[in-house]
C-alpha cells in the first residue's frame, strides 16, 4: 500500500503584491521525520507554515497533507495540528475553557483527553487562571496542548522554542523528543540552528523565500566539511605547499594570520604534514576545527551565499 | 468521524460573549434605558414626555406607550449601536487576538464558523430588543398602570391587544435591526478592525437617516434601510396597513442579504495572516 507523505510541498509561491514572501518552496517531510525548516527572521518559515496549515492561500504550488490539500477545508486538516507565530488564545477564558472550546470544535473525543495533555506540558495547576495573565512560556505549552488534543500524526510548529528561557528551551526539545518517539512526524520552524540540532534528523533551509538545502543533517554536516589551522616554522613556505598538494584546498589565512584549509580526507592532512617536513616547514601547530553547522547555516542564509550546497 | 456542527460553534460563540464585558454593556443599556427613561417620567410627573412622537402623549395614561415611544427613540443610534457592538466585533475581536487561527485549524470548516458567529451576533440582538421590550413593558405598566392605547387611527385598543400588538411590533422591528447587524458582520470581516467596525456600522445607519431627510431625495425614503424602523407603527393602525410591513421584510432582506452573502464569501476566501 503506497501511503502520501506527511507532507508534500511543490513549487509553493506567496506574494503580497511586490513582495515575494515565499518563492517556489519543494519539501517533503517523511513519516517519522523530525523535520527542521530552518532560515533568517523574515525568510519565508511562518508564510509557508500558514499555507501548510491552510490559512493562506498560495500564489502558486500545492501543499498536501497526507496527500490532502488544505485549502479545500479543515477536512484536509484531520491527523494534522499546530500554529504559526505565537499560539493565540481567548485571554478571557482560562487555560482549560479553552481547551474546551478547541476540543468542542475538533470533536472526535478530544475534550476527554484535555487533562491527558494539560499533563504532558506540565500546565494542569494552572489550567483554571485566565490565560490573559499566562507568561509566554505557558502560551506555547498550552499551544502544544491544544495540538495534541488533536491526536495528530503530523505536528507543525512554528519557532516552538522562541522566548523560552533555556530551562523552557530545553523542556520543550525533550518533548519534542518525546513526542517523536511515541511515531509523531514533526516539522518545527526556527532561525537558530542549535535550537534543532538535537532534535531534527532532516532540515530544509530556506532563505528569502526560497529552499538553498534540504536533506539529512549528517549530509550536511559532511557538506560543512573540516577545516584545519595550520602553524609552522616557514608559514610563507608552507603556503605555496599547501597551494600545491592534492586534496587540500580553501588555502587561507585566518584572523589571527595563521594557515587555514580544508581537507578532503584525514589522509590527505598526514601527506601534507609530510610534504611540508620535506620542504622544509616544520609544523608547529596542526589542529582540526570543526566547522559547525551554525557556521554553515549563516553561509547558506546570509547575502554572500552563492550557491546551494549540494544535497 | 463526523465534523462539529453549526451547533457546536454557535453555543461557543455565545459561551465567548457570556465572558466578556463588552457584552453585558449593550444588554445592559437595553435593560437601563427604560427604566431611567420611566423613572424620568414619574419624578418629572403631570404631563411631562415628549409629546410630539407618535405615542408620546399617552406614556402618563398607559405602560404600553412606553416600549413603543423607546422603539422611535432607540432606532437613531441605541439599537444600532448595541447591534454593532457585537455584530462588528465577532470577527474582528479574534482578528486582533489572533485566536482566528486558532480555531480555524481545528475540525471545522470555516463556513460553519462564519454561520455560528453570525447566529450568535442576531441572537444578541434579538436578545437586546427583547430585554429593552420587557423592561419597558414592566417599568411602563409600573408607572402608568395597563391601560387602552389610543391608535394612530384615533380608534381605542384594549390592553390586551395592545400587548399582543406591542409584541408584534418587537418582532417587526427586528428586521432592520438583522440587516444593521449583516451589515456589521461585513463590516467586522472585511476591516478586522473591531472599532473601525462598530462605529462603521453606526455610520451607516447614521447616513442613511441623513439621506432620508435631505430635500429632493423623499422618493428614496420607502426604501432606506432607517425607514423600516418605522414599519412597526403599520400594527397600531386600525385595520392593520400591513404595507410598510411587507415593504420592510423585503427592503430589510435586499440590505441584509447581499451584506450576509459578501461577508461570507471574504471570509471563506481570505488569507488569515495575523496574530
Amino acid at each position: 500500500m503506497v501511503t502520501a507523505a506527511p507532507l508534500e510541498v511543490r513549487g509553493l509561491v506567496k506574494r503580497y503584491g511586490d513582495l515575494t514572501a515565499v518563492d517556489g518552496v519543494d519539501l517533503t517531510v517523511n513519516s517519522g521525520d523530525v523535520f527542521g525548516y530552518l532560515g533568517p527572521n523574515g525568510a519565508g518559515k511562518t508564510t509557508s507554515l500558514r499555507m501548510m496549515l491552510g490559512l493562506i492561500r498560495p500564489t502558486a504550488g500545492e501543499v498536501r497533507l497526507f496527500g490532502r490539500d488544505p485549502q479545500l477545508g479543515a477536512a484536509a486538516l484531520e491527523g494534522v495540528a499546530g500554529f504559526v507565530e505565537a499560539p493565540r488564545f481567548y485571554p478571557y477564558l482560562t487555560g482549560r475553557k479553552n481547551l474546551e472550546l478547541l476540543a468542542a470544535l475538533d470533536g472526535d473525543g478530544a475534550a476527554g483527553r484535555i487533562d491527558e495533555v494539560l499533563d504532558v506540558v506540565e500546565l494542569r495547576d494552572r489550567a483554571g487562571d485566565r490565560v490573559g495573565g499566562y507568561s509566554h512560556g505557558m502560551g506555547q505549552r498550552l499551544g502544544i496542548a491544544a495540538a495534541l488534543l488533536r491526536r495528530p500524526r503530523l505536528l507543525l510548529l512554528d519557532e516552538p522554542a522562541t522566548g523560552l528561557d533555556p530551562a523552557g528551551m530545553r523542556d520543550m526539545r525533550l518533548l519534542i523528543r518525546r513526542l517523536a518517539g511515541q511515531g509523531m512526524t514533526v516539522l518545527l520552524s526556527s532561525h537558530l540552528l542549535a535550537e534543532v540540532e538535537e532534535v531534527c534528523n532532516r532540515v530544509a533551509i530556506i532563505r528569502r523565500g526560497r529552499v538553498v538545502y534540504e536533506g539529512s543533517l549528517a549530509d550536511l554536516r559532511r557538506a560543512a566539511g573540516v577545516a584545519y589551522r595550520l602553524r609552522t616554522t616557514d608559514d610563507e613556505r608552507a603556503a605555496r605547499v599547501c597551494a600545491v598538494q592534492p586534496g587540500i584546498d580553501e588555502v587561507g589565512r585566518g584572523d589571527d594570520g595563521t594557515l587555514s584549509f580544508r581537507a578532503e580526507t584525514e589522509r590527505a592532512v598526514g601527506e601534507l604534514s609530510l610534504a611540508l617536513s620535506e620542504a622544509g616547514a616544520l609544523v608547529l601547530e596542526l589542529a582540526p576545527r570543526m566547522a559547525t553547522l551554525e557556521d554553515l547555516f549563516f553561509e547558506l542564509t546570509e547575502d554572500h551565499a552563492a550557491t546551494a550546497v549540494p544535497a | 468521524m463526523s465534523a462539529p456542527g453549526v451547533a457546536v460553534v454557535y453555543r461557543w460563540e455565545l459561551r465567548k460573549l457570556r465572558s466578556q464585558k463588552r457584552t453585558y454593556l449593550g444588554l445592559g443599556a437595553a435593560a437601563v434605558v427604560p427604566v431611567l427613561f420611566v423613572t424620568a417620567l414619574v419624578v418629572q410627573g403631570g404631563r411631562s414626555g415628549p409629546r410630539d412622537v407618535a405615542f408620546g402623549r399617552y406614556l402618563h395614561d398607559t405602560g404600553l406607550a412606553v416600549p413603543l415611544v423607546l422603539l422611535l427613540f432607540g432606532s437613531i443610534w441605541m439599537f444600532p449601536l448595541i447591534t454593532a457592538l457585537v455584530a462588528g466585533d465577532i470577527v474582528a475581536a479574534e482578528d486582533h487576538n489572533g485566536t482566528l487561527k486558532t480555531i480555524l485549524t481545528r475540525s471545522v470548516e470555516r463556513e460553519r464558523i462564519f454561520a455560528g458567529k453570525t447566529l450568535a451576533a442576531f441572537s444578541y440582538a434579538i436578545a437586546a430588543i427583547a430585554i429593552t421590550g420587557v423592561v419597558a413593558l414592566a417599568a411602563g405598566i409600573a408607572a402608568s398602570g395597563l391601560h387602552p392605547i389610543i391608535s394612530l387611527s384615533g380608534t381605542r385598543v384594549s390592553s390586551g391587544r395592545g400587548l399582543v400588538l406591542v409584541g408584534a411590533s418587537l418582532l417587526v422591528y427586528l428586521m432592520p435591526i438583522l440587516a444593521v447587524a449583516c451589515i456589521g458582520l461585513l463590516l467586522s470581516t472585511v476591516t478586522r478592525n473591531s472599532a473601525a467596525a462598530v462605529v462603521g456600522t453606526l455610520m451607516v445607519s447614521l447616513l442613511l437617516q441623513l439621506v432620508g431627510i435631505l430635500p429632493g431625495l423623499g422618493a428614496l425614503r420607502p426604501y432606506l434601510l432607517s425607514t423600516q424602523f418605522d414599519a412597526w407603527q403599520g400594527f397600531l393602525r386600525t385595520p392593520i396597513d400591513w404595507v410598510p410591513i411587507v415593504r420592510a421584510a423585503w427592503v430589510c432582506a435586499l440590505y441584509a442579504v447581499p451584506a450576509l452573502i459578501a461577508a461570507g464569501l471574504v471570509f471563506l476566501r481570505r488569507d488569515v495572516a495575523g496574530g
